[in-house]
């Protein structure tokens, strides 16, 4: 299998092709902006089409056209970029399109910086936008997940009919790491039974998402939820990393949870039994992965770049069965491994009583 | 005796919605009967907007696509430019066209988008009951300009037609009105222009066509085309704006 060095937004770029993206719709903002720039080079000599929108808003909306075609379609932008598609996501979910949204998440709020960030979890497993929608989010952690996550996103978005985001950083968009390229895994066979391409030997279709009777409105409501539901069931991904004998454990996603993983080896060397659980779904958070492990953990440490979003869903997880803390950097700062070492030494008073 | 005129193809059965003495109507008419004329009912998608022109993909018998206020030009380019063998229009009043949505007007024309957009122009918000356009006349009372139209802090109507003209990939570009029978046949070969336009995949093509809304602008429907007449078509500059040579051999 083939093996090349690429920047992150690259490989991202790559993949799409390789997953039989036809079309990009894009906006440049850093450090989003390679992924439209390595598309525009490569995708029109694989016959598909790239064109950079007035706006992010036109160019969710392109989305949003060609999606309704059936044809696999792909944006990519940052998060000021991401606010304004957050009406064409909600419109997208409304009627069931399936596209890929990346978001290589820079700091904020407002303009922000370029630094890495996780300061989008709310709006990406929220949904977002308006109403009552949620959007399959991946979060991959370093460059082989930017590749198979992309393909992973492109399959998920057909399978259920639904926006999936793919929420990055600008550690993992800039960063180069080899990868290998891997054959596509067979695409899942999907209906398009819905599509619009012309009313040839068919009833006319109609794609949209407005109802002025409100029974409709919750039967929607009710369809949709269902299927939230069955992703929920269904699509819960996430790796976990010496948890066996965890007595604590670290949840973290992205960059950080890569980070983290540094920590759980320091921790061991130092004889503290300390695991990782990382989240793959942000949206439908891996709840399954804690259950096996309520029993013998003593209390949870959430590492994030941000002010503390993903711990909100880690106590809905727990319940409240264990104590669970924050330990964050924000405004594009990255912890290194053993400030999160102190952290969970300090806070579960591990320091040297556990030491080997 | 002799049919002298049957319902086009081109429209389901399902009745019209709109208000008494509205012209929405007669513009779908105009449209649906270009589409079966042209013969491309079954390769058309049309794009219908947020307003009352929203409806329109209930009343067309082509395939449809909703779009958000003001975005259906962009979700008809990302339609256009997956099926470039695909007809598609978008069917739009002024409020999402010429204000939420100006700028995929002005860059689906910049860039020569495929797609034909025809513009309804009735000078004000007509669904949300009569506020204020960005095509608004001066002195015009409406829900949110209770005391007329004022310039100098609300600025001047828009005319957007012409600023489409001046844009190099827009190729065909007509203002006209169905007040009339003869500006009824009128705005039908114009629209028909825009539809020809694009099977010749030669730019973008714009039509605009000057509306009445009884309703909201207060008056009875035969005192709305008289004010249509004396009003709007003095301010809005009418007939074919730009007819580029290729598009004259047509």
């Amino acid at each position: 299998m083939e093996k090349v060095l690429l920047k992150g937004n690259e490989i991202i770029g790559e993949a799409a092709i390789r997953s039989g993206c036809k079309l990009f719709f894009g906006y440049p903002i850093t450090p989003s902006t390679e992924v439209v720039e390595y598309l525009s080079k490569h995708l029109p000599k694989q016959g598909g089409t790239v064109l950079q929108a007035e706006d992010e808003i036109g160019a969710i909306n392109m989305c949003y056209g060609a999606a309704c075609t059936g044809s696999r379609v792909m944006t990519a932008s940052s998060s000021p970029g991401v606010s304004l598609k957050q009406e064409g996501i909600s419109y997208s979910a409304a009627v069931g399109l399936p596209m890929v949204i990346v978001n290589v998440n820079r700091c904020g709020p407002g303009l922000g910086g370029l630094g890495p960030a996780q300061s989008d979890y709310f709006q990406s497993t929220r949904g977002g936008g308006h109403g009552d929608y949620r959007t399959i989010v991946l979060a991959p952690s370093k460059a082989q997940e930017l590749y198979d996550y992309t393909m992973l996103a492109f399959d998920l978005a057909d399978k259920y009919r639904n926006p999936v985001l793919l929420l990055t950083d600008g550690f993992l968009g800039q960063t180069m790491e080899p990868i290998v390229l891997k054959e596509r895994p067979e695409a899942p066979v999907v209906d398009r039974d819905w599509i619009v391409d012309g009313c040839k030997g068919r009833k006319k279709r109609v794609l949209a998402s407005y109802s002025l009777t409100n029974e409709i409105g919750e039967a929607n409501n009710l369809k949709w939820e269902a299927k939230y539901k069955d992703i929920q069931e269904k699509e819960q991904h996430w790796e976990e990393f010496h948890t066996e004998d965890a007595e604590y454990l670290l949840v973290s996603y992205g960059t950080t949870g890569r980070i983290c993983k540094s920590t759980v080896l320091n921790a061991r060397a130092k004889g503290i039994k300390l695991g990782l659980i990382r989240p793959i779904t942000l949206w439908p958070f891996p709840v399954k992965a804690f259950a096996p492990h309520m029993d013998k953990v003593k209390g949870i440490v959430t590492v994030e770049l941000n002010t503390g979003q993903m711990i909100e869903d880690v106590k809905l997880t727990v319940e409240c069965k264990m104590p669970v803390y924050l330990y964050r950097r924000q405004g594009g700062m990255l912890p290194t491994e053993n400030e999160i070492l102190d952290f969970v030494e300090n806070k579960f008073s591990l320091s040297g009583s556990e030491e080997v | 005796m002799k049919k002298v005129f049957t319902k086009t193809k081109g429209l389901t059965d399902v009745p019209f919605s709109f208000c008494p003495g509205c012209t929405h109507g007669i513009i779908m008419r105009l449209i649906a009967e270009t589409m079966e004329e042209l013969n491309i009912i079954e390769d058309t998608i049309g794009i219908s907007p947020v307003g009352c022109a929203g409806f329109s993909q209930d009343f067309f018998s082509c395939d449809f696509v909703g779009a958000a206020h003001g975005r259906a030009q962009a979700v008809g380019i990302g339609v256009k430019r997956a099926l470039p063998d695909r007809v598609v229009f978008t069917y739009q009043g002024d409020g999402d066209i010429a204000a939420i949505g100006t700028q995929h007007a002005i860059h689906s024309a910049a860039r020569g988008e495929k797609i034909t957009s025809i513009m309804v122009n009735n000078a004000i918000f007509g669904m949300t009951g009569g506020q204020m356009a960005p095509t608004t006349l001066e002195g015009m009372k409406t829900k949110t300009s209770p005391y007329g139209r004022d310039i100098e802090s609300t600025g001047f109507p828009i005319d957007l037609p012409k600023v489409i003209a001046n844009l190099p990939g827009a190729v065909y570009v007509a203002s006209v009105s169905v007040d009339s029978p003869k500006n009824i046949a009128q705005a039908k070969k114009a629209i028909k222009r825009a539809f020809q336009v694009q099977l010749a995949g030669l730019g973008f093509a714009f039509v605009s066509v000057l509306s009445t809304c009884p309703t909201n602008w207060g008056i009875s429907p035969v005192d709305s085309l008289k004010w249509l007449r004396e009003n709007m078509m003095p301010i809005y500059e009418m007939g074919e704006l730009k007819v580029t040579e290729e598009v004259k051999s047509l």
